[in-house]
């Protein structure tokens, strides 16, 4: 199978598909000739040509707003917000307008719409360029939400979203884009949305982790298996649809639930997450459900402090030996 | 030309015709909501009907609109079924939205219509994407975004008009300047006196247009429409007009004094142009009585259709999320 990275998968998925069915169409800040601010688009321009890949204004509300209206006459536009921070500039046309369109009118239209952005910390970008911000939009119905891990993961789900005819929120981390990975070969490979990846098989701890945080739990996993205790780590890959059924069979399996997210304590997927296994398998655990989240702060410049708020190895590993106290 | 642009007078009667079933439909809307048989708000246009009218006039199903909060008279002017319209308002299942819209989220896409929009300046957005889609399919369809003053202040509007001239969409704008957004006249918040002017930051061409005025509409519009649907580019119509009612359900009117009130109902787009066709002898004044009489019996038979209509059923709550 070839290895490629996370960022040359971003290219795959958007060359397949453009290539697969000429509806889609790819515009943002910079994503022409340039191939985006952070070289992920490379080629699709001189490929495809400036109709279907278009630069924009820096006008982050007319760009989900034209999405939105290309995507409603059939178009399956696929738009860039490079930073998902400035996804707070468009939060209407995402919220308002992209997730609400087919109910307002009683499932008359589709909007198959797909918004990527870059989130995540760990590369010194600051307060207003490094956020995951999933959450803001699980909040949001009439959209999914998609947080892939993997090169595969991003091949195959991006494919997915593109494809679905709803407005599908794509977020990549941006310290995954040097990621490499295997991906299997030929445009009929392809994720669907709502299937969660177990990581790795376990039978004393469940630990769900997405994207950083799966790397994280995995280390964290490893030495774990030193000490004798056995864990599962699930990826639920997309959060909206969030794949529960896979999580809670393993939790009826291990009796124990750790989740790890870059994200807040409050309000973030974890707590979603915990809060539905207590729900459907609470008489099957053992023990507390543990959420390792982002210290409640501001993503600082600082790379210590930076460094200091972000979940590592061993916040897991100490949550997963909290859980397992008799 | 006449004074009527060379309209025949079939032509005449029917944009008479138009503006009348939305005045009518206006006042019957607002009599049943006093009567506590329709929910929510209302935001009406009596008074704007003419800027509708004159604008869809060159519009096929095919052309698509967006609307705002005041969707009324754009639907129906679009082609939305007068009774579908009502049993919106009902929030009926037969509603245009199936029940799901109501007044502020009017649209049908059959008859290309986007559900209204009453996030101010999201409509700006939103048209962008529709020119960008007409415009790389090489069809010849046109989007047109009406909006009122208001939604100028936002920064929507700018982007939007901007990201259209640069990408050259087919796109008219159009203003319905009605000198008040909610309680607040545009003068004390806009240093720019005409909306229009505003386009020539983005080398859009604009025109100042006598809203009250069908026929001035009418040909204002012609013009621009055309000129999008030849790859022109945008451009931005400016009508001035005025709403004859409150902002909303509940408006006392204290920020307009009843000397302007007066002097623009004075300038009724419907009489005006009625009387003008009677005046040039087009037709009689028993023809403007019948055109009435016959918007008023579809609108019963709208308000028939839409009271007998089924209810949604709970379970409805749930569906149309997802595709
Ligand atoms: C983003 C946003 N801000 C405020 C409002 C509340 N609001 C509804 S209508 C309105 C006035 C709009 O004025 P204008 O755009 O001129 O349209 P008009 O009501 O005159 O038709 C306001 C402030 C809103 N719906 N959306």
């Amino acid at each position: 199978m070839p290895v490629i990275t996370y960022r040359e998968a971003v290219v795959r998925a958007l060359d397949e598909e453009m290539a697969h069915d000429e509806n889609v169409i790819f515009f943002g800040e910079d994503v022409g000739k340039a191939g985006g601010v952070f070289k992920v688009t490379p080629g699709l321009y001189e490929k495809f040509g400036g109709d279907r890949v278009r630069d924009t204004p820096i006008s982050e509300n007319a760009i989900i707003g034209a999405g939105v209206g290309a995507a409603v006459t059939g178009l399956r536009p696929v738009v860039e917000l490079m930073f998902a921070d400035f996804a707070a500039v468009t939060l209407d046309q995402i919220i308002n307008q992209a997730a609400k369109f087919r109910y307002m009118s009683g499932g008359q239209l589709k909007v198959p719409l797909t918004i990527r952005a870059a989130q995540g910390a760990g590369q010194g970008f600051g307060s207003q360029h490094s956020q995951c911000v999933e959450a803001w939009f699980m909040h949001a119905p009439g959209l999914k939400v998609v947080v892939p891990s993997t090169p595969a993961d991003v091949v195959g789900l991006l494919k997915s979203s593109i494809r679905d005819d709803n407005p599908v929120v794509f977020l990549e981390h941006k310290s995954l884009y040097t990621e490499k990975g295997e991906v299997p070969d030929g445009p009929d490979f392809i994720i669907p949305l709502g299937v969660a990846n177990v990581v790795r098989k376990g039978t004393d701890v469940t630990i769900v982790a997405t994207q950083q945080m799966v790397k994280v739990s995995l280390k964290a996993a490893e030495e774990l298996e030193k000490q004798g205790i056995s864990c599962e780590v699930i990826d639920p890959r997309t959060l909206v649809p969030l794949d529960l059924e896979t999580i809670v069979n393993s939790v009826k399996k291990t009796g124990r639930l750790i989740t790890v997210e870059e994200a807040l304590h409050a309000g973030g997927w974890g707590a979603e997450v915990a809060t539905q296994v207590t729900e459907h398998a609470i008489w099957y655990l053992e023990g507390p459900v543990i959420r390792v989240t982002l210290g409640a702060s501001i993503i600082p410049f600082s790379g210590p402090l930076e460094a200091f708020l972000l979940p590592d190895k061993d916040d897991v590993i100490k949550a997963v030996h909290r859980a397992m106290e008799p | 030309m006449d004074k009527f642009n060379d309209l025949s007078t079939e032509h005449l009667l029917a944009l008479y015709r138009r503006m009348m079933l939305i005045r009518r439909f206006e006042e019957r809307v607002y009599y049943l909501f006093l009567q506590g048989e329709l929910p929510g708000t209302l935001h009406q246009c009596q008074g704007q009907e003419a800027v509708a009218v004159g604008v869809c006039d060159h519009l096929n199903y095919t052309d698509w609109i967006t609307s705002t909060h005041r969707p009324h008279g754009h639907a129906l002017a679009k082609g939305v079924s007068t009774e579908s319209a009502m049993a919106e308002l009902y929030g009926k299942v037969t509603g245009c939205c199936k029940g799901k819209g109501g007044s502020m989220h009017f649209g049908d896409p059959a008859v290309g219509m986007l559900p209204a929009i009453a996030i101010v300046g999201g409509g700006n957005s939103v048209v962008a994407g529709l020119g960008l889609a007409f415009k790389l399919r090489k069809t010849q369809q046109v989007a047109v975004c009406f909006f009122g003053e208001g939604a100028t202040n936002e920064g929507a509007f700018h982007e939007s008009i901007n990201f259209a001239a640069v990408q050259k969409l087919p796109i008219v704008f159009v203003c319905e300047n009605n000198l008040y957004g909610a309680s607040t006249a545009y003068h004390a918040v806009s240093p720019v006196k005409d909306v229009a002017d505003r386009a020539a930051a983005y080398n859009v061409p604009a025109q100042i247009v006598d809203g009250m005025d069908v026929l001035a509409v009418r040909a204002a519009a012609g013009d621009a429409i055309a000129a999008a649907r030849a790859g022109q580019g945008p451009i931005l119509l400016e009508c001035k007009t005025y709403r004859f009612t409150g902002h909303s359900r509940s408006d006392a009117r204290g920020y307009r004094t009843k000397t302007e009130e007066a002097e623009w109902l004075a300038k009724d787009p419907i009489p005006g142009l009625g009387n003008a066709m009677v005046a040039a002898g087009r037709i009689s004044a028993d023809n403007l009585t019948a055109v009435e009489d016959d918007v008023m019996r579809e609108l019963d038979e709208a308000v028939e259709f839409a009271r007998n209509s089924p209810d949604t059923t709970p379970e409805q709550a749930l569906e149309d999320v997802l595709a």
